[in-house]
């Protein structure tokens, strides 16, 4: 059963130490955040250092949500870019694909089977981040009803159901990078090779989202929506990029799904 | 499709083909290894054996040529024959940070045909059978090259097969190891499992095989029982004489080119020339003085290097 091999996949990838290294290591970035505000004598001016700064001494709640703005460029592409580069080419290193293949694996439900290990590994990164933020957010600041961007106060527990639409809404961010990492990664035998290729396409995305010169493939970029859910604490919720961020990620995950399945099938395992 | 499925074989190629670049690593070799047999599949290194096994197996895209294993066409129908085929493939390998028994889990669950009720008591079983019970909670990476080994062919025993391929199953291993591999394999043979060994060291199979193939620079030079290719139409001829120089005339006078070394004169002669007894009858009307003479069939390690060196000589 397919169930079988997916639990064993995502056994093994909580089971690495690496998972566990990247996984502590993004619960520091709200702990650090946080600590930076605490200590800082000064108020945070609006408008300087990350967006809703200067928030998260007057509210624990966004803590989560800052270190969120401040993960999804860089930290948290680069550890999905890790697992995702890591998906074929790491068993092709180490010899054991050619061993799933023949236990028989159809290699299409290995692809599945790893896409799936991604996704574990996104939603585990992208809650790590919130739960870390919500509780050292707790511990060092004031929390109560969330004043939303729009002006409007909601209740804490509001708050944080909003605050998981923003968890999942960043795992969806990440899936189409997990599928591009995926494809890299039935291209060669280095997963090092596969991660740092990944790395750099997640880069030049957002290099190329800033470029006003070629603002007509903006929209089509994978990480055009990525900071998109700020949308998400206005009132009345706004699931406009949303909705867009999926499109785009479900078309990056169809395309490089694809392209993966038509190499991963028909090469030959030598290693 | 006109592909024929060879039920009666357990592994049937016509042609197969493997090309890499310009050269075939693989060049249209006919294997024929009968069901039950343990055939033994010769060959220096280089010479295509584990190109051939990749492609038995379906990892590599077959260049030219047709596979027919169990009786089922490659690669069409390879998912539903590997899980009663265990294979070793160029050595063994494993997640280094994971047990060697959580490597047996993780591979049998890969298996969709594999039952998840019995999957503990069968790792139990195939951990046994390779003598890694005392090690199978230690982590891969802190195993030897011999443990690994074992713990791969524990591997190919997970489920009951009725094929095992196995590609040079004792490399790394200690005596001690090899000859319990080597008792393993007539074990497994004798409960009806087809083995299919690949070698380049004839001693270390010899002695267990019932067939052999002999691969030399991607093609078969050699296939057949053990006993057809013992059967040889060369013998090499010693004798000890003092009469060295009248021995070589007397000889070359039959046809047959000899070399002297001291009181020792050696000549390659074709089995069909004459009896034994008639060479040394003539030897001695001519006069020769004979202290020893004798006519052996080579080794059959003899008849590997001469089938797979360079040229067909005789040693
Ligand atoms: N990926 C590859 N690309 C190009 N050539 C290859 C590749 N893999 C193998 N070859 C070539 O194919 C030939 C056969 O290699 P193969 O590994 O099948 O030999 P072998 O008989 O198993 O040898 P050994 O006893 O050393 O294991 C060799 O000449 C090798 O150089
Ligand atoms: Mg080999």
């Amino acid at each position: 059963m397919t169930g079988s091999l997916t639990f064993s996949e995502i056994s093994i990838l909580f089971r690495r130490r690496r998972t566990w290294a990247m996984l502590a290591t993004i619960s520091l970035i709200p702990i650090a955040l946080a600590t930076a505000v605490d200590l800082s004598s000064s108020t945070i001016p609006p408008g300087e250092g990350p967006p809703f700064l200067d928030r998260v001494s007057q509210n624990g709640f966004f803590v989560s949500f800052t270190a969120m703005i401040v993960a999804t460029p860089l930290f948290l592409p680069l550890t999905m870019s890790v697992v995702a580069g890591d998906t074929i080419a790491g068993e092709a290193s180490i010899g054991i694909l050619r061993y799933l293949l023949i236990a028989p694996v159809n290699r299409g439900r290995l692809l599945l089977v790893k896409f799936a290990g991604a996704l574990a590994f996104a939603l585990a990164a992208t809650f790590t981040l919130l739960i870390s933020g919500l509780i050292i957010g707790a511990i060092l600041f004031p929390v109560g009803s969330v004043t939303l961007l729009s002006g409007d106060a909601i209740s804490l527990p509001a708050a944080i159901f909003r605050l998981l639409i923003v968890a999942v809404y960043v795992t969806i961010s990440l899936l189409g990078l997990s599928a591009v990492g995926l494809f890299i990664s039935t291209l060669t035998v280095i997963p090092v090779g596969a991660m740092a290729a990944t790395v750099v396409i997640s880069t030049v995305m957002q290099i190329l989202d800033n470029l006003p010169q070629v603002a007509v493939i903006h929209p089509y970029l994978l990480s055009h929506y990525w900071l998109g859910f700020s949308d998400l604490l206005r009132n009345p919720m706004s699931l406009g990029s949303f909705g867009s961020n999926v499109i785009v990620q479900l078309c990056y995950i169809a395309i490089f799904g694809a392209l993966s399945y038509g190499r991963f099938t028909t090469k030959d395992i030598l290693s | 499709m006109d592909h024929l499925s060879h039920p009666e074989y357990a592994i049937f190629t016509s042609g197969l083909s493997k090309r890499f670049g310009s050269r075939n690593a693989v060049d249209g070799i006919d294997l024929r290894v009968p069901r039950g047999s343990i055939f033994g599949f010769l060959g220096p290194n280089g010479s295509g054996k584990t190109t051939t096994i990749r492609m038995l197996l379906g990892l590599a895209n077959i260049s030219a040529g047709q596979v027919s294993l169990l009786g089922h066409s490659v690669p069409e129908q390879i998912e539903g024959v590997l899980p009663k085929v265990g294979a070793l493939v160029e050595g063994p390998a494993a997640y280094p940070y994971l047990s060697g028994r959580d490597n047996l889990m993780r591979l049998d669950a890969s298996d969709r045909s594999a039952d998840p009720k019995s999957r503990d008591t069968r790792v139990d079983v195939a951990l046994a059978r390779v003598g890694l019970t005392q090690a199978q909670d230690k982590k891969v990476n802190a195993y030897s090259l011999g443990m690994k080994q074992r713990l791969g062919i524990a591997n190919a025993l997970l489920q009951p097969r009725e094929l095992l391929i196995l590609d040079e199953p004792t490399n790394g291993l200690d005596p001690q190891g090899t000859r319990e591999v080597r008792n393993l394999v007539r074990q497994l043979a004798s409960e009806g499992i087809t083995i299919f060994i690949s070698s380049h060291l004839l001693a270390e199979i010899e002695q267990i095989c019932t067939h052999l193939a002999i691969m030399s620079q991607g093609k078969i030079v050699a296939q057949g029982t053990v006993e057809e290719l013992s059967a040889t139409e060369i013998f090499s001829l010693s004798l000890v004489t003092s009469d060295g120089a009248l021995a070589i005339a007397t000889l070359k006078a039959l046809g047959i080119e000899a070399t002297q070394d001291g009181k020792i004169i050696s000549a390659a002669i074709p089995s069909d020339l004459m009896k034994p007894e008639e060479l040394s009858k003539l030897l001695v009307e001519a006069g020769v003085g004979i202290q020893a003479f004798t006519l052996s069939a080579p080794t059959l390690e003899e008849r590997f290097v001469q089938l797979t060196g360079e040229g067909f000589q005789v040693a």
